[in-house]
């Protein structure tokens, strides 16, 4: 894919415009680094915006931080800690993580003009400043807001030391000493996930997964993660299904550094007991295809969060028109506005409602899928971020409020 | 600042450029109408600028009369509907600079405050109003216009930016006496007619792609034989 294939979604005029500011960063060596090269939304991003990076002139890489299934225990801790959920970090786990950043020193590009560190995980690369220098940026890709006190005050030590932060949205972020930027993810339109699909790919994916189109499809796809509610999920359509006769899709994958996913489907699995109409499905990594036909043929889609870094699936289902009921949790509010462009609930009852409501009015699920789509048109696509990389970029040098390029 | 003079001269063809913008968090918040009140006198005017204008770029299908943020608050999440109106009724046109804008929104809420006997309410934890700041980067994009056919020619290909910088921008936040575009209409080519007309639209209550093709349709207008 190269960026000019977005001319037909964004136009012309704001495809020029990403070249002319890409101008004043051409040959800049930047790296990305994170923790897992698949699975999970910072992944999928990093996939398509270095090789995009690249195409404008900018030397842009990525580096993947390496780290036991200890290492990966005490990261899946640190990001509940951080959402607010779970136990606090013992002085043990925070000198294994702590090595394990030390160990993966060697992942640093000797000659990086920026390093670019996404979520927790390799936080602690930036000790590796006073040697390297240059300017680092710390990304928080999650929603820090309620975070366990103890375990921020860990994980700021390290943010205070770069130059700046980047946060999804407002409500994130928490009072620091250096400059903190507001970056919304974005969704990429013609990705696999997401370009158009044709009726018959559709239906062969349904056929794949032996699922029938007879009764109204609400689906959720997310990574099996207590956080995601899968559980909630199934109890709010057992509410629905009082009254519509309806099946579920509940669809995810597992990533590299979440050890707990199997545990959450194996309750999930429990929870659905013996329903024919509930299609549990594990999808391996790349399973673009499937998502995008599982989304493309669902009547509702769901994201009943109990936290969300984002929620890009929201954006997803939006931009493929459809219906969304979300809770009102992280980003999502940013993509939803309630009763314009999909419907934000704070219950299973008030998810449950809203589906029925939904799946009664099927004009009112068009309108609210059109207008979401356009609103994800506007603000939520890749270039839109893109754009903004290379602005954060370029701000690191420049204090002022206008600055002339 | 070179290009902001560059543009702004009626002598030279006309240089379009653009503005793209970054948003920053300020680490500020607002709970209540008093915290309002404190937050817009004391904050920088690049905040100021962000809470009435990025609805602008950001809801650009929703317009007409996009409201500001304030507004949207007050109304939304304080629930005060009285107030909320009061503050998106504000013409952002009458006012030619921040400080005077600023001024506005804060005694609109002064004068309600003092209507009030006791404290006002305050949000819910999580549904503060964060103030946010807005970084411009202006680049000049590689079209010019020496007469008004050119100039009809930028208007249709440059992106929204562009229009936002030269119409909002450049009145508003650079402080100059009338938008870019129709000052250099009337210095540079004796247009004063057109300079006028682009002059008295209200920017805010168009979409922006509606403000692009209204400025094409006043030019192709007056271009006519």
């Amino acid at each position: 894919m190269k960026l000019q294939d977005y001319e037909s979604v964004i136009g012309k005029d704001n495809l020029d415009e990403l070249f002319l500011i890409a101008e004043r960063l051409r040959g800049k060596k930047i790296q990305n680094i994170n923790s897992t090269a698949v699975g999970g939304g910072v992944a999928e991003i990093l996939n398509r915006m270095v090789p995009f990076l690249q195409e404008m002139g900018i030397d842009a890489s990525w580096g993947v931080i390496k780290g036991g299934e200890e290492f990966f225990k005490v990261t899946k801790k640190i990001h509940n800690a951080l959402h607010g959920k779970g136990e606090a970090i013992t002085p043990e786990e925070r000198a294994l993580f702590c090595e394990t950043n030390e160990r993966n020193r060697d992942v640093l590009r000797p000659d990086a003009d920026i390093y670019f560190i996404h979520d927790p995980q390799p936080a602690a690369l930036v000790r590796n400043k006073k040697e390297l220098g240059k300017r680092w940026i710390w990304r928080c890709h999650i929603d820090i807001s309620v975070a366990d006190p103890d375990t921020w005050q860990f994980v700021r030590s390290f943010v205070t030391d770069y130059d700046a932060s980047v946060f999804s949205a407002p409500s994130f972020s928490f009072p620091l000493p250096i400059r903190q930027f507001l970056i919304s993810p974005s969704i990429d339109p013609l990705s696999e996930k997401n370009r158009e699909l044709t009726d018959q790919e559709i239906q062969n994916v349904l056929a794949k997964l032996k699922i029938t189109s007879d009764k109204p499809i609400v689906t959720q796809i997310s990574r099996f993660d207590y956080l995601k509610d899968p559980i909630g999920v199934i109890e709010a359509y057992q509410l629905v299904k009082r009254n519509v006769d309806c099946q579920l899709i509940l669809a995810g994958g597992t990533a590299a550094d979440d050890p707990e996913s199997t545990e959450v489907l194996a309750k999930v699995q429990e929870a659905a007991a013996d329903d024919p109409d509930i299609h549990i499905l594990l999808l391996p990594p790349g399973s673009d295809l499937e998502i995008n036909a599982l989304q493309r043929a669902s009547d509702v889609v769901l994201q009943k969060s109990i936290r969300e870094g984002f929620g890009l699936t929201v954006a997803e289902a939006l931009w493929k028109g459809k219906a969304v009921v979300a809770s009102a949790v992280g980003g999502i509010p940013l993509q939803i506005t309630h009763k314009y462009g999909g419907l934000l609930c704070h219950s299973i009852e008030g998810a449950a409602h809203f589906v029925k409501q939904l799946l009664h009015s099927p004009e009112y699920a068009k309108k609210l899928g059109a207008n979401g789509r356009e609103h994800v048109r506007q603000n939520f696509l890749l270039t839109r971020h893109l754009k903004e990389y290379l602005l954060l970029f370029l701000a690191l040098e420049h204090d002022e409020d206008i600055v002339y390029l | 600042m070179a290009e902001e003079r560059e543009s702004a001269n009626p002598f030279e063809p006309f240089q379009f450029s653009t503005r793209v913008h970054l948003r920053e968090l300020t680490g500020l918040r607002a709970s209540n109408l008093e915290e309002l009140l404190e937050q817009i006198r004391t904050v920088p005017g690049s905040v100021i600028y962000h809470h009435t204008h990025h609805f602008l770029e950001q809801h650009l299908y929703l317009s007409p009369e996009p409201p500001n943020d304030f507004a949207y608050w007050v109304a939304e999440r304080l629930g005060d509907a009285r107030l909320g109106e009061k503050l998106a009724s504000i013409n952002t046109c009458d006012f030619s600079t921040i400080r005077e804008l600023r001024e506005r929104l804060a005694q609109a809420i002064e004068s309600e405050l003092k209507k009030k006997k006791t404290t006002t309410a305050s949000v819910p934890e999580g549904e503060e109003l964060h103030l946010i700041r807005s970084v411009s980067f202006v680049l000049r994009t590689p079209y010019t216009a020496g007469n008004l056919k050119e100039f009809l020619e930028g208007l249709k290909k440059v992106t929204i930016g562009s229009l936002y910088y030269h119409i909002f921008e450049a009145r508003l936040r650079l402080e100059r006496p009338t938008n870019d575009f129709s000052f250099w209409l009337e210095k540079a080519l004796g247009e004063k007619e057109l300079a006028n007309q682009i002059n008295r639209l209200d920017p805010y209550t168009h979409t922006m792609e509606g403000l692009r093709a209204r400025l094409i349709w006043l030019t192709e207008k007056r271009l006519k034989p």
